[in-house]
C-alpha cells in the first residue's frame, strides 16, 4: 500500500500531467483560457482574485523551497531550526490565509452570482472541491504540527526527503508510512490536483504570460496559404445547429 | 521607407441614414452565437450620445489608447508592462456587461403553449447571461437612438462634457447624426499591444488586426486597451473576438457585409499605402493637433514611382499597387482630404475615417428660412456654428476646429459647385478656389461621395490571386481550367474602378 501510495502514484500523477498537459498543447488550444468571469461580475472579483492567487504565488514558492532545499542547506548558511520554521510558519500561514480568503470569494461568487455560476465549466464543481480540499488540508496540517499535535514530527526529515528521492527514481516510500494523517492527506489531494491541471480551467497557469515582457508591441503575422489549406478541424466556435 | 498596405475604410457620415443594417447583417453573419449575444462588431450610434459601451470615450475611466509621457515616448494608458501585468487578475479596467447591456430573450413558448383563458399570455424577458427573468429592460442596443431620452442621456455624453453644457437638447434645437463604428485596424493598434500572450496580430499584407482564437488564453487585456472598446469577451468561450474585417471576404475581392449592404452607400473600402518607419513618430508627436496631419503624412503615394519601387521591393504585388493607385479611400484621405481619423489623440493611429456631416450646418441654415445651398451663407453657417463644428472635431481631430472648418468648406463648395452645374449655370470658379480644389476636383469628389458608384466605392484587391498562385505555382494549370498550360482563378472578377 505504501509502495503504491507513496512509490508509484507519484509518477503516475506526473505522467497524467505531461500527457494531459502535451494533449491540450497539440489538440486543444483553443479550449485553454483563464475563462474570465469579470465581464458578469466585478466587484468580489477584484478583491478575491487577487488575493487567492498572490497567496497562492507564495504558497507554491514555500513549497518550492520546503521540499526541495535540504536541511544541510539552511543549517549551512547558519539558519537555525527554530528559525526557519519561525519564518516558514508566519509567511506561510499569511500567505495560505490570504489564497483561503480568496479562494472563499471566489466560490461564494460563482455559487451566489447567477451569470457566475452559469459561466461555470463542467470540471469546475471537481477543480474547487480538490483545491479548498487540499488547501484546508494543508492548512491543517500545518497547525496540528506547529500546535505539537503530530508529536515533534518535522516534514524536512521526512516529507521532503521522500520528495527529492522521487526525482533520483528511488523513491523512499517508507518514509511517508509514518507521517501523520493530515499531511498524507493533503498530499493526496496535492496530487489530485496536480492531475487535475491539465484537465480544468487550472491549464492556465502553464501559459502564464512571461514572454509579455520581451516583445515588441506589436506582433505582426503572414498568412500562409499552405497551412490555411491544411487546419485540421478542432475544437473551436460552435457549429452552427 | 518600408512601404507596407492596409485595407482601409472611410465613412461619409452625410449618408447613413441611421437604419442599422450593417449592425444586423454583420450581426447575423459574425456574433449570432452563444457567448457573444451582446457584441456588435459593427454599430451605429446616433450623436450627441453615450454610444456601445456606455460612455467608450471617457478614457480617464477605462484607460484605452496610448499615452505619451513627458520623455516623448508611447506607453499604454493603463500603465507599462509590468503594471499591467501585476493587475491580470483583475483587471480594473474592464468594462461590465452593464455597460454594453445585459442581453436578452424572451420566453416565446408561454404565447404559443398558454392553455385557452381569459388574460392575453405574455412573454417575459430573460437575461441570456444569467437565465433569470428581467423585471425591466433598462438598457440595450441604441437604447439612445435618434436622441431618445436625451435630455437625460445626451448630457453623458464624454464629448458633451468637453464642449461644454451649451449644446441644448430640445427639439428642433439640437444637432444630430450617426457614427457608424467598426475597429478601427490600427496602425499602432494598443489591442495587440496589450496582449499578454501574443495572440493578437496585425497581419502583414493588408493590415487586418486578428485574434488568433487557438492562441488567446482570456487575459482580456486587449478589451479595455482598445480605446474604441472593439474587442469584446466572448463569455462562453473565455476568448476575445473582435471585427475581422470579414477577411475572409476581402480575400476574395468582395467588400466586407457591412459594406455590401450599407444602404446608405457610404461606405468606401480601399487600399492605403504607408511607411511603417514613420509609425512611431507620427503616434508619438507632442501636439494633439498634429496627430491628424502626422498620420496624413506616413501614408505614401501610390503613383509616386519612388513609392512604387519601393513598395515592389517590400513585395507589394502589381494587383496590390494597382488597387492603391485607384484606391476611393486615398482620395477621400489625401487628394481631396475630406475624410478625418476618429479620435487621433488615442495614438492608436486608426484605418476607418469619416467624412464629417455637413447636414447639421445645412439644416441650421435651412432652419432660418436661408437657402441651404447658398455659398456665402454656408460658408458663414460653418464660420458662427460654433457648437456642432466644436463637437466634430472633439470626435475627428482632437479638438481642432480647423481641419472640420476646412472640411466642411470643401464639403459646402461641392454642393454649391454642384447646384450650379444642375441648375444648367456656370459654377463660380472662385468657390472651388477657396477651398483650393479644382472645379474638376469637386466634380470629381462629388462622382465619388454622391453618386458613389459600387465600382468606384470598393476597390479591393486580392488575396486569393497571389494564393493561388503560391499553391499551384506561377504556371500550373487549374484543374478545371479550359485553356491548358493557363491557370484559370477563382471567378474573381477584376477590380472595376476605372483607373484615376
Ligand atoms: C501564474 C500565473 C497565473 C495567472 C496569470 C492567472 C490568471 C488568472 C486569471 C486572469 C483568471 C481569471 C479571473 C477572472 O477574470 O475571472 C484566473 C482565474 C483562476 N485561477 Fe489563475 N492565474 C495564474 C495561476 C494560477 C494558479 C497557480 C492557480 C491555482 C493553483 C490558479 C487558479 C485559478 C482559479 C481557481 C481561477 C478561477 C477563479 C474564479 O473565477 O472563481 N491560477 N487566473
Ligand atoms: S480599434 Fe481595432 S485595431 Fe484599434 S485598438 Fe481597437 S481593436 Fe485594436
Ligand atoms: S447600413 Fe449604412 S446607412 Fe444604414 S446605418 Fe449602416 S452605415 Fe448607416
Amino acid at each position: 500500500m505504501d509502495l503504491l501510495l507513496w512509490g508509484v502514484l507519484p509518477y503516475v500523477v506526473l505522467v497524467l500531467l505531461v500527457a494531459g498537459a502535451i494533449w491540450r498543447g497539440r489538440y486543444d488550444r483553443y479550449g485553454i483560457s483563464t475563462h474570465s468571469s469579470q465581464l458578469h461580475e466585478s466587484r468580489m472579483l477584484r478583491i478575491g482574485s487577487p488575493l487567492f492567487h498572490f497567496g497562492m504565488a507564495f504558497v507554491v514558492v514555500g513549497h518550492v523551497v520546503g521540499l526541495l532545499i535540504p536541511q544541510s542547506w539552511t543549517d549551512a548558511v547558519g539558519v537555525d531550526d527554530h528559525t526557519y520554521h519561525l519564518l516558514a510558519v508566519s509567511t506561510g500561514a499569511v500567505a495560505g490565509v490570504a489564497a483561503v480568503a480568496g479562494i472563499g470569494i471566489l466560490v461564494y461568487r460563482r455559487l451566489k452570482v447567477p451569470a457566475v455560476r452559469r459561466a461555470g465549466l463542467r470540471s469546475d464543481r471537481l477543480m474547487y472541491g480538490v483545491l479548498i480540499g487540499a488547501m484546508l488540508l494543508g492548512l491543517t496540517a500545518t497547525i496540528l504540527n506547529s500546535a505539537g499535535a503530530t508529536g515533534d514530527y518535522d516534514y524536512r526529515e521526512g516529507i521532503s526527503v521522500w520528495f527529492r528521492s522521487l526525482f533520483a527514481f528511488r523513491p523512499d516510500y517508507a518514509l511517508m508510512a509514518d507521517t501523520p494523517l493530515a499531511f498524507q492527506l493533503h498530499i493526496l489531494f496535492g496530487f489530485a490536483l496536480i492531475t487535475l491541471i491539465p484537465y480544468s480551467r487550472l491549464i492556465h497557469m502553464f501559459t502564464a504570460p512571461v514572454r509579455y515582457l520581451f516583445r515588441p508591441y506589436v506582433v505582426y503575422r503572414r498568412r500562409d496559404p499552405r497551412r490555411q489549406a491544411q487546419r485540421p478541424l478542432r475544437r473551436g466556435w460552435e457549429r452552427v445547429r | 521607407m518600408r512601404v507596407m498596405a492596409q485595407m482601409a475604410m472611410v465613412m461619409n457620415l452625410d449618408k447613413c441614414i441611421g437604419c442599422h443594417t450593417c449592425s444586423v447583417t454583420c450581426k447575423q453573419v459574425w456574433t449570432n452565437r452563444q457567448g457573444t449575444e451582446y457584441v456588435w462588431f459593427n454599430n451605429v450610434e446616433t450623436l450627441p450620445g453615450q454610444g456601445y459601451p456606455r460612455r467608450w470615450e471617457d478614457q480617464e475611466r477605462w484607460k484605452g489608447g496610448w499615452e505619451r509621457t513627458r520623455s516623448g515616448r508611447l506607453r499604454l494608458k493603463a500603465g507599462g508592462r509590468a503594471k499591467r501585468l501585476s493587475t491580470i487578475f483583475a483587471n480594473p479596467d474592464l468594462p461590465a456587461l452593464d455597460d454594453y447591456y445585459e442581453p436578452w430573450t424572451y420566453d416565446y413558448k408561454s404565447l404559443t403553449e398558454a392553455p385557452a383563458g381569459d388574460d392575453l399570455p405574455v412573454a417575459r424577458p430573460y437575461s441570456q447571461t444569467s437565465g433569470e427573468p428581467m423585471d425591466t429592460v433598462t438598457w440595450g442596443p441604441n437604447w439612445d437612438d435618434n436622441l431618445g431620452g436625451a435630455p437625460e442621456n445626451a448630457p453623458k455624453d464624454p464629448l458633451v462634457q468637453k464642449v461644454g453644457e451649451r449644446i441644448r437638447f430640445e427639439f428642433e434645437q439640437s444637432f444630430m447624426f450617426y457614427l457608424p463604428r467598426v475597429c478601427e485596424h490600427c496602425l499602432n493598434p494598443a489591442c495587440v499591444s496589450a496582449c499578454p500572450s501574443g495572440a493578437m496580430y496585425k497581419r502583414a499584407e493588408d493590415g487586418i488586426v486578428l485574434v488568433d482564437q487557438d492562441r488567446c488564453r482570456g487575459w482580456r487585456m486587449c478589451v479595455s486597451s482598445c480605446p474604441y472598446k472593439k474587442v469584446y469577451f466572448n463569455h462562453a468561450t473565455g476568448k476575445a473576438e473582435k471585427c475581422t474585417f470579414c477577411f475572409p471576404r476581402l480575400e476574395l475581392g468582395m467588400p466586407t457585409v457591412c459594406a455590401e449592404t450599407c444602404v446608405g452607400r457610404m461606405r468606401y473600402l480601399g487600399v492605403m499605402l504607408y511607411d511603417a518607419d514613420r509609425v512611431a513618430e507620427a503616434a508619438a508627436v507632442e501636439d494633439e493637433h498634429d496627430l491628424y496631419p502626422a498620420q496624413l503624412e506616413a501614408f505614401l503615394d501610390p503613383r509616386d514611382p519612388a513609392v512604387a519601387a519601393a513598395a515592389r521591393a517590400s513585395g507589394i504585388t502589381e494587383e496590390w499597387l494597382d488597387a492603391a493607385r485607384r484606391s476611393p479611400v486615398f482620395d477621400l484621405i489625401r487628394t481631396y482630404q475630406v475624410a478625418l481619423p476618429l479620435h487621433p489623440e488615442y495614438r492608436t493611429l486608426p484605418m476607418v475615417w469619416y467624412v464629417p456631416p455637413l447636414s447639421p450646418v445645412v439644416d441650421a441654415v435651412a432652419a432660418t428660412g436661408h437657402d441651404g445651398e447658398d455659398a456665402g451663407k454656408l460658408f458663414g453657417a460653418i464660420d458662427t456654428l460654433r457648437i456642432p463644428v466644436e463637437y466634430l472635431a472633439e470626435l475627428l481631430t482632437a479638438g481642432d476646429t480647423y481641419a472640420v472648418e476646412a472640411v466642411l468648406r470643401r464639403m459646402a463648395a461641392m454642393r454649391v459647385h454642384m447646384r450650379a452645374r444642375n441648375l444648367g449655370e456656370a459654377p463660380d470658379p472662385g468657390i472651388a478656389a477657396a477651398v483650393r480644389l479644382t472645379g474638376d476636383e469637386l466634380e470629381e469628389m462629388f462622382r465619388l461621395l454622391a453618386v458613389a458608384k459600387y465600382e468606384d466605392r470598393y476597390v479591393i484587391p486580392s488575396a486569393a490571386r497571389a494564393d493561388a498562385e503560391a499553391l499551384l505555382g506561377e504556371d500550373a494549370a487549374c484543374p478545371v481550367g479550359e485553356k491548358p498550360g493557363k491557370p484559370t482563378l477563382l471567378n474573381l472578377s477584376p477590380t472595376r474602378r476605372r483607373s484615376a
